[in-house]
C-alpha cells in the first residue's frame, strides 16, 4: 500500500478509537434516555421506557426556555443574515489595505470568546439603555438577539463571500446594460443567485443561535433560553429527562438534514437533466453545422 | 464625568475607525487613478443606503461600542449609583491591580487563586490545541488525500453529527460516562483494572476530556480543507525522490497546510480558553477555570468593572495568542480566516 | 448616412496604463463594423466605453448625435453582448429575453408577444421555457443576441461573441450573425481577434494596436493595402524583408535587402535611405514566374493542404520566404532540396516603415 497512508491495520483501529470517542458518549447518553432507572444510566438497565420523553412537554420551564430559544433564533436570522450579506457585498466594494482593517474589524467577534461579547453586549445597553432614557429595551432576549448576532452576522458573511466569488459581474452588467436600474439588478441578479447562500447562512444562524450558551448566559438577564435551562439543571443534577431531551433534539436536527439533502439532490438532478439536453442539442447542431448549407 | 452614561470617550475610537476607514479608501480611489462612479451611484440610493446602513449597525453597535465601553468601564471603580460621576469616579487600574494582588491597593501578596485559574486556563487549553491536532491530523490527512470520495463524505457526516448536539448536552454526555456509578468506573471495575471507582470529574479528567471532545470539529475541518488542497502529486513526487513517510508529512503536507493548521489552532484555543459550559458542568470543585471566575465578578461579587477588567484580560490574552500564531506561521490574518 | 456612433478623441486609461489613446472614428447607421487586434489592445474597454462601463480619460462618445457623457449604461441606447455571454442562469430563456422589456415596465402581455417573435427569430420557438442550462452553444449565443435585440437598441456590441464556439459551428454562426444583421438593418460594432472573421462579417475595420487604431478600412483594402508594418504583419501570412530604401520612384520604392534589391509600392512616402520592410504575401511568391522582383532560393520545407501547398524556401543570407502555390498550378511545386528562380509583381509587394 502506499507508504504515506498509515498501515491498513494501523488506520482502521485509529479511525475506530477516533469514532468510538465521537459517538461512544453520545450513544452512552441516548441509552441513558430510555433506562426506568432514574438516574441516567447504561447499567443495569432497569427496563426500556418513552416516559422521559413524554414528561418533557410538561417540564414548563425548559418550555419556556425553549420557546425563548426558538423566538431568539428566528430574531437572529432576520438580523444577521442581512447584516451579513450587507458586510460581504461591501467587502467587495473596499480594496487592499481598507480591506484588511475592514476584515478584521468584522471577523474579530468570531474570534472573540463568546463570553467576552455578551458581557461587552450588556454593559454598553446598559449604558446606553440608561443614557437614553430607553429601559425598557434593556431586555434579556433583545440583548441576546444582539449579541449573538454580532458574530453570527460574520458567519454569514464568511458564506457570502465564498459565495459571491463566484458571481460573475458580467451578469450584473448585463442587467445593467438592457436598463434595470442598480437595485433592480440587485432584486432580479444578485438576491436569485445568492439564494442558496442566504439559505444555508438562515441555517446556520439559527442553529448557532439555537444551541449559544456563552454569549447567551450573560446577556439573556432574567429571562431563560432552553440552553441556559439545561445548564442549570445539568449543574444541579443529572437526570435522564435530559437524556430524553438531547435525543429529541438530534432526532430533530436529523429530520432537518435529512430533508436539506433531499432538497439538494432534488435540485442536482434537474440540473443534470438540463445538462444532458445541452449535450444532446450540441450534438445535433454540430450534425447541422457539418452539413453544406 | 457621569458614570452611569455613556462616557464621550467610549465614542472616539468607532469615530475613529470610520474615519480612517474613509481616509484609506480615499487615498486608495486617487492612487488607483480612474475616475469610478461613487459608491451611491455604483449601488443605486435604496442599496446603497441598505449597505451603509446595515453595516454601521453591526461595526458600531454591535462589535466595537460594546468592546470599547467594556473595556472603559474596566477602568473605573466600583461605586454604589449615588457616588456616580462624583469625585471619586475616577479613572484607574484598581481593577487590574486587583487581578494581580487580591487587594485595590496591597501589592504584597499575588492573587493566587485568580492567577492560578488564569495560567491554569492557558496551559490547558495550549494543551488541548496540541492534542486536538495530534488527533486530527491523521485522520485530517487521510480523508483529503489517501480516502475515496464515498468513504469522505461518509466521514464528513459522522464527524458533522455530533455537534448537532450541543455543547451542554455534550459536556452532558460525558457526565453521565465519567460518573462515579457511570459506564466508565463500571466497566472498568468489572475489569478488575480498579478497585474503586475513580473520581474522574474530580480529578480534572472529565474537564480536558470534554474540552478536546468539544472542539475536534473545529480543528479538523480547517485542516481536512487546507490538505485538501494539496495536489496529490506533491506528495508521489516526493515519495519518488525517496523520501521517509515523516519527512513527506513534516516538508510538504504541514508547510502546506499551515493556514489551515492555524485557523484550527486558533479556534480551539480561543474556544476552550473562553469555555463557560464545559467547565461549569465538568470540573471538580477545586478546580478553578477563569470564565467562572469572570464570570462570577458579575454575579457573584455584583463588582461590574472588576469583571470588565477580567474579560478584557481574557480577551487579550486570544488576541496575543492569534498575534502568536500569525507571528510562527508568517501568515496574515486574511490567509488565516480564508 | 449619418454617423451612429461617434467616437471623438477617445481615450481610457486604468492608473498609469493607457488602455485606448485617442481613438476617433465615425460609426455609419446600419454598418457592420469590426475593431480587429491581438489580445489586450483595448478593444473589449472601447466596447465598455461605448456602452458606458468605463468612464473616458478624454473625449467623448456620441450616438445618434447625442454626448453620452453623464448617462449610465442602463440609460444607452446601446446593447451589449458579453465575451461569456451572461445569460442569466436564475431564468428560463424567455424571461432572459424578456428582461429588458420587463424592466422597462412592459406590459406581460405585449412582452410575451415581443419575446416569441424573437424566439422565432432565432429559431428557437417553443423553448421559451428551457433553463438556459439546456442550451447548446449555439443556441445560447442566440439567446444572447435576442435577448440585445428586444431592447431595440440603436447600436449593438459584440464582444468576441463566437470565440467560446467549435470551429464548424463558429463559422456557421458567422452567416447567421450576418443574415440577422442584414434583417434587423442594425448598428453592429464587433470585437474579434480573428481576422477571418472581421474579413467575412464586416463592412468596415479597424485595426487596433497598444490602444491606438493603425487602420480603418474595409477588408479589401485592410488585407491588399496595408498602410503600417504592424497591420501588413498582423492580417493574413506575409513575408517580410528588412531592408534600405534606395530609390523611389513613380509611387515605388527599391529596397536594399538580403535577397537583392527589390520594388515594392510606396504608399508611405519613404525616401532614399530610410528603413523599410518590403511585404509580399506568400500566394503571390511564385517559383518561376519573371517578374519585377526575382531571387534565387532553395526549397526546404513542404505543408500540403489540398487546395493549396505551402512550401518555405530559403535564399541569399538565410532569409526564409513562404510561398502559397495553388492547386491548378501544382506542377510548378519544385522537388525538395530543389534551387529555383522565385518571382513576385512590384504591385504585389508593398514598401512601409518598420
Ligand atoms: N479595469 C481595468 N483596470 C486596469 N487595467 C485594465 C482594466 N481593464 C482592462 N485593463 C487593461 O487594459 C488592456 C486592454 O484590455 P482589454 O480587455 O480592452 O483588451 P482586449 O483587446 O479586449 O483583449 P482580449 O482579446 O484579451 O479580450 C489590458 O492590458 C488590460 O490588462
Ligand atoms: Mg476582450
Amino acid at each position: 500500500m502506499n507508504a504515506v497512508a498509515l498501515p491498513r491495520a494501523l488506520l482502521a483501529l485509529y479511525l475506530a478509537a477516533f469514532f468510538l470517542f465521537l459517538f461512544g458518549p453520545l450513544l452512552v447518553m441516548a441509552v441513558t434516555a430510555f433506562n426506568i432507572s432514574a438516574y441516567p444510566q447504561v447499567l443495569p438497565f432497569a427496563g426500556f421506557t418513552l416516559h422521559w420523553f413524554a414528561d418533557l412537554p410538561r417540564d414548563d420551564d425548559l418550555m419556556l426556555g425553549l420557546g425563548n430559544s426558538l423566538r431568539i433564533g428566528a430574531m437572529v436570522v432576520v438580523l444577521s443574515v442581512p447584516l451579513g450579506l450587507a458586510g460581504a457585498l461591501l467587502m467587495h466594494q473596499v480594496h487592499a489595505r481598507a480591506r484588511a482593517l475592514y476584515y478584521l474589524v468584522t471577523v474579530s467577534p468570531v474570534l472573540t470568546p463568546g463570553i467576552i461579547i455578551g458581557i461587552a453586549t450588556v454593559i454598553f445597553w446598559r449604558d446606553l439603555t440608561g443614557m437614553t432614557h430607553t429601559r425598557f429595551l434593556y431586555d434579556g432576549i433583545l440583548l441576546t438577539v444582539l449579541g449573538q448576532s454580532s458574530f453570527i452576522a460574520a458567519y454569514c458573511m464568511l458564506i457570502f463571500t465564498a459565495r459571491l466569488q463566484r458571481f460573475d459581474p458580467a451578469l450584473a452588467e448585463a442587467a445593467l446594460d438592457l436598463g434595470a436600474s442598480r437595485t433592480q439588478v440587485f432584486a432580479h441578479i444578485l438576491l436569485p443567485f445568492l439564494r442558496p447562500a442566504v439559505l444555508s447562512a438562515a441555517a446556520l444562524a439559527f442553529l448557532s443561535s439555537f444551541e449559544n450558551y456563552n454569549t447567551t448566559t450573560f446577556s439573556i438577564l432574567a429571562d431563560k433560553t432552553l440552553t441556559t435551562v439545561l445548564a442549570g439543571r445539568v449543574r444541579q443534577g443529572t437526570t435522564p429527562a435530559l437524556s430524553a431531551l438531547a435525543v429529541a433534539i438530534v432526532a430533530v436536527s436529523v429530520l432537518g438534514a435529512v430533508a436539506y439533502e433531499v432538497l439538494r439532490r432534488h435540485e442536482e438532478g434537474r440540473r443534470a437533466a438540463a445538462q444532458r439536453v445541452a449535450r444532446e442539442a450540441e450534438r445535433q447542431e454540430m450534425q447541422s453545422a457539418a452539413q453544406p448549407a | 464625568m457621569n458614570s452611569a452614561l455613556l462616557h464621550p470617550v467610549v465614542l472616539l475610537l468607532p469615530i475613529a475607525v470610520i474615519v480612517a476607514f474613509w481616509l484609506i479608501a480615499a487615498v486608495e480611489r486617487r492612487l488607483r487613478g480612474t475616475v469610478q462612479p461613487g459608491f451611491f451611484r455604483r449601488n443605486g440610493a435604496a442599496v446603497g443606503t441598505y449597505l451603509i446602513v446595515a453595516v454601521g449597525i453591526w461595526m458600531l453597535l454591535l462589535i466595537l461600542l460594546p468592546q470599547v465601553s467594556m473595556l472603559e468601564l474596566s477602568f473605573r471603580p466600583k461605586l454604589p449609583p449615588v457616588q456616580m460621576g462624583g469625585p471619586r469616579d475616577m479613572y484607574t487600574l484598581a481593577n487590574y491591580r486587583y487581578f494581580l494582588f487580591g487587594s485595590p491597593d496591597d501589592a504584597s501578596h499575588w492573587n493566587v487563586l485568580h492567577l492560578r485559574a488564569f495560567f491554569l486556563t492557558i496551559t490547558v487549553s495550549i494543551l488541548v490545541t496540541g492534542f486536538d491536532f495530534l488527533l486530527c491530523y491523521p485522520l485530517a490527512f487521510h480523508m483529503a488525500q489517501t480516502a475515496r470520495p464515498g468513504r469522505v463524505r461518509l466521514l464528513l457526516l459522522a464527524l458533522i453529527a455530533p455537534y448537532w448536539v450541543n455543547e451542554v448536552l455534550r459536556a452532558f454526555a460525558l457526565r453521565i460516562l465519567f460518573a462515579g456509578s457511570g459506564l466508565l468506573n463500571t466497566a472498568l471495575l468489572g475489569l478488575g483494572a480498579i478497585a474503586q471507582p475513580v473520581d474522574f470529574l474530580g480529578l480534572n479528567i472529565g474537564l480536558y476530556v470534554g474540552l478536546s471532545y468539544a472542539y475536534l470539529l473545529l480543528m479538523i475541518f480547517p485542516l481536512y480543507s487546507a490538505i485538501e488542497s494539496l495536489p496529490h502529486e506533491q506528495i508521489e513526487a516526493a515519495r519518488d525522490l525517496g523520501a521517509p513517510w515523516w519527512r513527506i508529512h513534516r516538508d510538504i503536507v504541514v508547510p502546506f497546510a499551515k493556514p489551515g493548521i492555524a485557523s484550527g489552532c486558533t479556534l480551539v484555543f480561543m474556544l476552550s480558553a473562553g469555555a463557560l459550559a464545559t467547565p461549569l458542568i465538568l470540573s471538580g470543585p477545586r478546580s478553578l477555570w477563569f470564565t467562572p471566575v469572570v464570570y462570577d465578578r458579575f454575579y457573584q461579587a455584583f463588582n461590574w468593572p472588576q469583571g470588565a477588567a477580567y474579560a478584557f484580560i481574557l480577551l487579550l490574552t486570544c488576541v496575543a495568542f492569534v498575534l502568536m500564531v500569525l507571528r510562527l506561521s508568517r501568515l496574515s490574518l486574511g490567509e488565516m480566516t480564508r | 448616412m449619418t454617423a451612429a456612433v461617434e467616437l471623438d478623441r477617445v481615450s481610457v486609461r486604468f492608473g498609469d496604463f493607457t488602455a485606448v489613446a485617442d481613438v476617433g472614428i465615425d460609426i455609419e447607421a446600419g454598418e457592420f463594423f469590426s475593431f480587429l487586434g491581438p489580445s489586450g489592445c483595448g478593444k473589449t474597454t472601447i466596447l465598455r466605453a461605448i456602452s458606458g462601463f468605463v468612464p473616458l480619460s478624454t473625449g467623448a462618445v456620441r450616438i445618434g448625435g447625442r454626448d453620452m457623457a453623464g448617462i449610465g449604461p442602463n440609460q444607452r441606447p446601446t446593447a451589449l453582448i458579453f465575451q461569456s455571454l451572461a445569460l442569466f442562469p436564475m431564468m428560463t430563456v424567455a424571461e432572459n429575453i424578456g428582461y429588458g422589456l420587463r424592466v422597462r415596465g412592459v406590459p406581460r402581455r405585449t412582452r410575451a408577444e415581443r419575446v416569441a417573435r424573437l424566439l422565432a427569430l432565432i429559431a428557437l420557438e417553443g423553448e421559451g421555457d428551457k433553463r438556459v442550462e439546456a442550451l447548446s452553444g449555439g443556441q445560447r449565443q442566440r439567446v444572447a443576441i435576442a435577448r440585445a435585440l428586444a431592447v431595440e437598441p440603436q447600436v449593438l456590441l459584440l464582444d468576441e461573441p463566437l470565440s467560446a464556439l467549435d470551429l464548424k459551428l463558429r463559422q456557421h454562426m458567422r452567416n447567421e450573425l450576418r443574415a440577422i444583421q442584414r434583417r434587423v438593418g442594425l448598428t453592429f460594432i464587433y470585437i474579434t481577434h480573428d481576422q477571418g472573421e472581421a474579413l467575412t462579417m464586416s463592412d468596415r475595420i479597424a485595426v487596433m494596436r497598444a490602444g491606438r487604431i493603425e487602420q480603418v478600412g474595409d477588408g479589401r483594402s485592410i488585407y491588399e493595402a496595408p498602410q503600417t508594418a504592424f497591420v501588413a504583419g498582423f492580417v493574413g501570412e506575409s513575408n517580410a524583408l528588412r531592408g534600405d530604401v534606395v530609390q523611389t520612384a513613380d509611387g515605388e520604392a527599391l529596397v536594399e535587402t538580403p535577397v537583392g534589391r527589390l520594388r515594392g509600392r510606396n504608399p508611405r512616402q519613404l525616401q532614399a535611405g530610410d528603413a523599410a520592410l518590403l511585404f509580399v504575401r506568400p500566394e503571390f511568391v511564385q517559383p518561376g514566374l519573371s517578374a519585377d522582383n526575382e531571387c534565387d532560393a532553395e526549397a526546404a520545407d513542404f505543408t500540403y493542404e489540398g487546395s493549396i501547398t505551402h512550401v518555405t524556401f530559403r535564399a541569399a543570407g538565410g532569409t526564409k520566404l513562404l510561398a502559397q502555390i495553388g492547386a491548378a498550378a501544382r506542377q510548378a511545386v519544385p522537388a525538395p532540396g530543389a534551387r529555383v528562380r522565385l518571382g513576385f509583381a512590384a504591385r504585389d509587394a508593398v514598401a512601409l516603415p518598420p
